[in-house]
Parts: structure tokens; sequence; C-alpha cells
């Protein structure tokens, strides 16, 4: 299993740094669907196949077709790729690339000196569906409220954006 | 036979079988489509016309291969490549009898929504790959179309879910011994019915193909085998759903007398005549009621149906 661990985890970085380097805006998104599957499978060697799931139907499967939603409607151009071209020169990587490397030395520092140690409860074996909807239905309960809401705003302010207004049309 | 052995054997199974059913149904569906429309339907290719299939392969193969000159290339290959491949690894989930299955996943069903969601995919890219108006509007009505059903799909499945206390399907099977699910959660037999013809693209929520409107739709400009994978995808996906049905409703492999595979291969292959009788029998849906379809009735109805099981289940 850790042999998948290891692809799995590769392929992610390797598609991640696709995403950020290609030209055509489609392609990026292609390649981060690509790295949100190997994201999955990792999280599945992890013993999480609920996480994995959900990661595939969320992530991949709703929200990434949205983008690709909105870059059909976009009609995005060689004219873009060329724009894009001019905007990726090498001197735009520079302040990126330094404070990449100083996050990235960090990282290595941590891990080296032992690790944050073992998340706090974490399960031994698989967790099942039913852990993490006893979780969530908890101790996590106010978290979930909290969203219920957020999200209810998001689809009452939807609704008002796109209601025919009476007024706009006379006018 | 050794343990692994035995899982290449039920996986080789599992990939041929589905392609087999799905060449099946491809000529069932012609025929019994022009018995419907009172004419023949393709006769004339050995007994019966059951050779038609094989002669359409042989054609679509021997065709030129072509990939219009202004359509992204990687993307336009790939496309057809993601519809079968995201259907076939469905089948990896369904058991045929009991033990029968090559991953007898803990989140079976979660596994099936995940793939079907990645279906989309390749309709949507195929549209924008081929860079030409029609397949580009197929290509938009498909993801939209997506994102209607895709939310009431899963609703709908909840039910059975709550009932059999399991997403593992074999246990869903096996929960039905004395009732089919069926008769209890007959709201969610027929919400997840009406999502699988539209994941399935078929009348009347063909919007993305629409021949009538958009020539072929997202797949215009494609021809040769590529169209062809196209075409074994639609039919896979609809053995796909029906098998999944038969699992989640009709009690899977449970029936008397007959061995447990041949009950679950009698009711798929019904649900796939209704899937074709459907397209005999209906217009195609506009645009904008195929939207409100899905929000405004099968979504109210689908958590309805949800919350009634999920209260019914606590009472007991």
């Amino acid at each position: 299993m850790m042999v998948a661990f290891w692809i799995a985890g590769g392929v992610a970085v390797a598609a991640t740094g696709m995403v950020i380097t290609r030209k055509n805006a489609m392609h990026a998104l292609l390649y981060l669907v690509v790295s949100f599957l190997a994201l999955a499978v990792v999280f599945y060697v992890l013993g999480a196949p609920l996480i994995a799931a959900l990661e595939v139907i969320i992530y991949a499967g709703a929200i990434m077709v949205l983008f690709l939603f909105a870059l059909m409607l976009l009609g995005l151009s060689t004219r873009h790729e060329r724009q894009e071209r001019a905007w990726m020169r090498p001197q735009g990587w520079v302040l990126p690339g330094l404070l990449t490397a100083v996050l990235l030395a960090e990282l290595i520092y941590v891990m080296a000196s032992g690790g944050p140690g073992a998340a706090p409860g974490a399960a031994p074996g698989p967790l099942e569906v039913k852990d993490v909807g006893m979780s969530l239905f908890g101790p996590y309960l106010l978290g979930v409220e909290l969203a219920s809401i957020l999200l209810l705003a998001g689809l009452v302010a939807a609704h008002r954006l796109t209601r025919e207004d009476p007024e706009d049309e006379l006018q | 036979m050794s343990e692994s052995a035995r899982y290449v054997v039920y996986a080789v199974v599992m990939l041929l079988v589905p392609l087999m059913i799905a060449g099946g149904a491809g000529l069932g569906g012609t025929r019994l489509l022009g018995q419907l429309q009172d004419r023949y339907g393709p006769n004339r290719v050995g007994p019966f016309g059951v050779l038609q299939v094989l002669a359409d392969g042989l054609k679509l193969i021997t065709k030129e291969d072509w990939v219009p000159p202004f359509a992204d290339r990687g993307v336009f290959v790939a496309a057809p490549a993601i519809v079968l491949s995201s259907v076939l690894a469905s089948f990896a989930v369904i058991p045929l009898s009991p033990g029968f299955v090559v991953a007898d996943l803990n989140v079976g069903l979660l596994f099936f929504l995940a793939m079907s969601s990645l279906g989309v995919y390749s309709v949507a890219l195929a549209g924008w790959s081929s860079h030409s108006k029609y397949p580009l509007l197929g290509g938009l009505r498909a993801a939209a179309q997506m994102l209607g059903y895709e939310v009431f799909m899963g609703l709908s499945v909840l039910g059975v879910v709550a009932m059999a206390g399991s997403f593992n399907l074999s246990r869903i099977v096996e929960a039905q011994r004395h009732l089919w699910y069926v008769v209890p959660q007959f709201v969610g037999f027929l919400v997840f019915f009406i999502a699988g013809l539209a994941e399935t693209r078929r009348i009347p929520f063909d919007l993305p193909e629409a021949d009538s409107e958009l020539v072929a739709g997202y797949h215009t400009e494609y021809s040769g085998m590529k169209f062809g994978i196209f075409y074994v995808g639609e039919y896979a996906g609809i053995t796909l759903f029906s098998a999944l049905m038969t699992l989640l409703f009709l009690g899977g492999w449970l029936g008397p007398i007959l061995p447990g595979f041949i009950w679950f291969f009698i009711k798929t292959f019904i649900l796939i005549a209704l899937f074709i009788v459907i397209r005999a029998a209906l217009p195609r849906l506009r645009y904008d009621q195929l939207t409100s379809l899905g929000w405004k009735v099968m979504l109210p109805l689908g958590l309805l149906n949800l919350m009634v099981t999920a209260g019914v289940v606590l009472a007991n």
C-alpha cells in the first residue's frame, strides 16, 4: 500500500506543478482534476475511504465542472494564451519562488525535528462512514450548522441576483 | 484457485460482460425501436440481424481516424476514453451474485456516484475541444444538465442507504430478503430512474446531442472508432444504471428456483428494455424545462423521501 501512497503523492505534486505552469486555462483545469484524483487515492490509502469518495464527488466531480462550465462560456482563445505567456516571464517567478522556498524550508525543518506528533484522536483502523457522521453531528455540530447558514445566505443572494425585476424590463 | 487469480478472473468478466451486453443492447435497441415505430429495424446481417453489431464495429474500426486540424488534439482524443473508462470502472463494485464482485468496497455506492460525476467531463470536453459551435453548445448543455441532476441522484439513493444501513451494495441486496426496496422506496426509484435517463443522455434528456438542433451535439466532429466509443459508452452507461437499479431497488440476485446471477440478468435486461421503450415514447424536453424539473420537482421530492425514510427508520 505504501507504494500506492508514494506514486499517488508524486502524481499529485507533479499535476499541481503543471496546473500553475500551463498557458491554456482548460489544460490547467484538467491537471487540477488529476491532482484531486491523486489526492483521493492518497486519502484511500491512508484509511479514509469516505473522504476519498467525497473528494472525487465534490471537488473533482461538482466544483471543477462548475469551473469547466465557466471556462467554456468565456471562450478563451490563442490571444489569451499569448497574454498568459507574456505574464509568465521568468522575472515574474522570482518573488513567489522565494516565498515558497521559505515555506518549504520551514516544512523540512519541522519534519526533520520530529514532526508535530500524531494528530490527536487519530483512528487506528480505517475511518468508516459512521465515524465521520458521529463526529460531524457530535463534537462538530456547531461547525456544521454555521456552514449550513453560510450556504443558505449564498442561496438567498443567488436567488436575489438572478430574479427577473419587472422594473428593469421597463427601462 | 488462489485469491488474486480469482479477482483477475472477476475483473476480466466484469470488463467483457458489460461491453457484450452494451453491444447486444445497441442491436436489441435498434430492433425494438424499429418494432415500436412499425418497421423491421436491421434484420439482414446474420439470423435476425444479430451480426449487425459486428458489421458496424468493423466499419467503424476501418474508417479513417481523423482529428480536425482546428481541434485541441490531446483533449479531443482523451474525451471518448473518459466516458467508457468511468463507466467500466463502476462495474468493479457491482456484485453479480453473492461474493462475485471485483472490489467489495464499503463505500461501493459512493464509488459509483464518484465515477458517474467524472463521466460528464467526457461530454463537456468533447464539446469544448472540437472548437466548433454546435459541439460547444452540446458540451455546455451537458455541463449544466449534470449540475442539475447529480444532486438529486445522490439524494434519491440515500433512502435505500438509510434503510439498509450501509453503502455496500452486497449488504444492500441482502437487506432486501423480505421486501424489495422498490415498494417502500418507490419515490426514490422513480427519481433515480429519471436521473439515470439524464445521466446517460437518453431521450427525453438528450439535449447535449439533440440531432434536430445541434447536428449531433458534442460528438459532431467525431468519426470512426472515437465516435463508436461514445456510442458504446452510452449503452454501457444504460447497462450500468439498469444493473444498479436492480441492486438497489429490485433485490439484485434474490429470486426463487433459478440461480442468482440469472435473476440479476433478467431484471437488468427488463430495465434496459424500459430505457429503450421510453426513447420511442417521449419527445425531447426543452432546456429550461429540464433544469426546472431537476431543481423544483426532483430535488424537493428526493429530500422529502429522505426525510420521511429517516423518520420511519428512527421510529423503528
